[in-house]
């Protein structure tokens, strides 16, 4: 790959050669190489992703198997196709999982409104208001999305005890509406600064109040921020392990994953079936959004990082 | 000028700062009763012996003695989880550089690609794929099927204290996808006469890699490298589900998170997980620092040249 075609067309073509056959060569050498370069880099992506997704797919594979058929082969077809695990493991623990997915439902939509409220509070108050002490508050809001969850759990959990509030849902969830969620609030400061400042000064002159332009301006026109913030709270609320681990004892209050959990506790390994059926459709709503909502997705990241 | 003096200066005060403080109440009360306040209550908690059903007791430094003294367990979970950052953020960001790179300049079906290359991201949180990852490398999982295929005994992934933090890393470099992302978008603002201008100049692949992409790409890969360091330290359920819940075998997955929720909740040692707490802070703040502190040398950018 050290060879140059332009080096080489030099070399081949004698100095008076006009520039125009030059570039011309140059381009056409590069045009062959881009193309076998193309190529490869097909093969290449076309083997990881297929790397990449085997394991999810051999999951629903192994969710339509018998158990004796899921363990100690590759195979991504079932011998036989049945939905048996899909019953089974709805019923599989002492509660069923029409329980625990409407726990998880109340759980995440009451999480999603909360974080876009008030995550959207903040960032419009940060983006567009002057008030004292604005830049000190910026910086400790910025500091806490290093501090790992694991350092506030202890005293958070006290918190809830004295409150009475374990064993509820409301340690899971009013937090959310307190916008502890700083990589929202720094999605929507971003998006807000995008939006023209002259539309706040004009209703300002109209004599809007602040209230009234997050109301009429700002938030009808960012909807897409807040959408792309509903979506990954949907995804971090639904999958979250830890809040529901440390705060839900009782079987019946579970969320879906720790539920998913109890498959793994129990004894007699025979529910793997069953227990990989539960994991995809635990996982479903999840991919759903991803299908449906891919290109917010993918521009929420690009634009601010998140995980 | 009596802007600021004067019977009106409280009201204009007030009139001006209102707003504002309106719209960031909720994340004020938050910030004070569950950011700022229990990293404070937790600092003062490190100092105490506490076990919820007596009230705390101080026993100044002797949490933190005996973490660094006398407990093994605390140096494993260093161990372990230093062991897990070191190696699974390199891979995991070399892997999406690479991608990235491949992905770059318009490929047919770039779409495609990226979806699929991002959807373990979006679901590699779950339980869903913690309890898939342990049977994938069971025994007779699909691992070592695959390995078989090419002749190779694999080993006993999840009971030898040897192998089992690999299943982790593979499960972290798996969730490439972010990093990826973000690489794209870096990629995409480095300006092609650049390679044109090396290309003429004869420069190979690996010499324009070198010179342009990663001196160019330089904040990203700082921005995803404090970002993905931040993350290992923090991951907790994957090593949770895996491990059984405590680590094992033989405490080779106890990430430090694991070791603190043990210690909190199966113990009740509220003052002593604390005092972990706060010692996985400092280490997290030391090592954003480290980076923040090298990056002098190694990230320059576009705008301070000159």
């Amino acid at each position: 790959m050290t060879e140059n075609p332009v080096t080489t067309t030099i070399a081949a073509r004698p100095a008076s050669t006009d520039t125009a056959a030059l570039a011309r060569a140059y381009r056409e050498a590069r045009a062959r190489r881009a193309k076998r370069a193309g190529l490869l880099k097909h093969i290449f992506l076309i083997l990881t992703s297929l790397i990449m997704i085997y394991p999810l797919i051999w999951m629903i594979s192994a969710s339509f198997k018998p158990d004796n058929q899921i363990f100690g082969s590759l195979s991504l077809w079932p011998q036989t196709f049945d939905w048996d695990n899909y019953g089974q493991g709805w019923n599989a623990l002492s509660v069923s999982f029409t329980r625990f997915f409407l726990n998880s439902t109340l759980v995440t939509v009451l999480s999603v409104i909360g974080n876009v409220i008030s995550c959207s509070f903040a960032g419009y108050a940060f983006a567009r208001l002057e008030f004292t002490g604005k830049n000190i508050w910026f910086a400790l809001m910025m500091m806490t999305l290093m501090v790992p969850y694991h350092v506030v759990l202890i005293p958070q959990y006290l918190l809830f005890l004295n409150l009475g509030w374990v064993n509820t849902y409301l340690p899971l969830i009013v937090p959310k509406f307190l916008a502890g969620e700083a990589f929202f609030i720094f999605l929507m400061i971003q998006f807000f600064r995008q939006l023209p400042r002259e539309l706040d000064e004009a209703a300002m002159i109209d004599g809007c109040s602040p209230f009234k332009i997050y109301w009429a301006i700002i938030m009808p026109l960012s909807l897409p921020a807040m959408a792309t913030a509903a979506i990954f709270s949907f995804i971090w609320t639904w999958e979250d392990f830890l809040g529901p681990l440390v705060y839900l004892n009782k079987v019946e209050d579970y969320t879906v994953p720790l539920a998913l959990r109890m498959f793994l506790s129990q004894d007699g390994a025979s529910q793997y079936g069953p227990m990989f059926a539960m994991s995809i459709l635990s996982i479903l709503p999840i991919f759903l959004f991803f299908i449906i909502f891919q290109r917010l997705i993918i521009r929420g990241i690009a634009m601010s990082g998140l995980k | 000028m009596r802007t600021t003096e004067g019977p009106y200066a409280m009201e204009k005060f007030f009139r001006r700062n209102f707003a504002g403080y309106a719209f960031l109440a909720p994340w004020l009360i938050g910030f004070f009763l569950l950011a700022i306040g229990p990293i404070l209550a937790s600092l003062w908690l490190s100092f105490t012996k506490y076990n919820i059903v007596r009230p705390p007791q101080w026993i100044g430094l002797d949490n933190y003695i005996y973490m660094f003294e006398f407990d093994d367990r605390f140096k494993k979970a260093l161990q372990v989880t230093f062991s897990f950052v070191v190696i699974s953020v390199p891979a995991k960001l070399i892997f999406a550089l690479g991608v990235a790179m491949a992905l770059d300049k318009g490929i047919r079906a770039i779409g495609w690609y990226r979806a699929l290359f991002y959807l373990p991201s979006i679901l590699g949180g779950s339980i869903a794929v913690a309890i898939l990852w342990r049977q994938l490398f069971n025994y007779d999982g699909v691992v070592n099927s695959a390995l078989r295929l090419v002749g190779l005994d694999g080993p006993y992934w999840l009971a030898d204290p040897k192998y089992s933090l690999w299943t982790l890393i593979v499960l972290a470099v798996w969730q490439f996808g972010s990093p990826m992302l973000i690489f794209l978008a870096g990629l995409r603002a480095i300006p092609q006469e650049l390679y044109e201008a090396a290309e003429i100049d004869a420069a190979g692949p690996v010499r324009k890699f070198f010179a342009i992409t990663v001196p160019l790409l330089a904040p990203v890969i700082f921005f995803n490298l404090v970002l993905q360091m931040i993350e290992a330290f923090k991951s907790f359920s994957g090593a949770f589900i895996i491990s059984g819940g405590s680590g094992a075998p033989l405490d080779s997955l106890l990430f430090f998170t694991v070791y603190l929720y043990d210690e909190a909740f199966s113990y009740l040692r509220m003052g002593y997980a604390s005092a972990l707490a706060w010692v996985l802070l400092l280490i997290i703040a030391a090592f954003t620092a480290i980076a923040f502190w090298t990056s002098k040398y190694w990230v320059h950018y576009e705008n301070e040249r000159g």
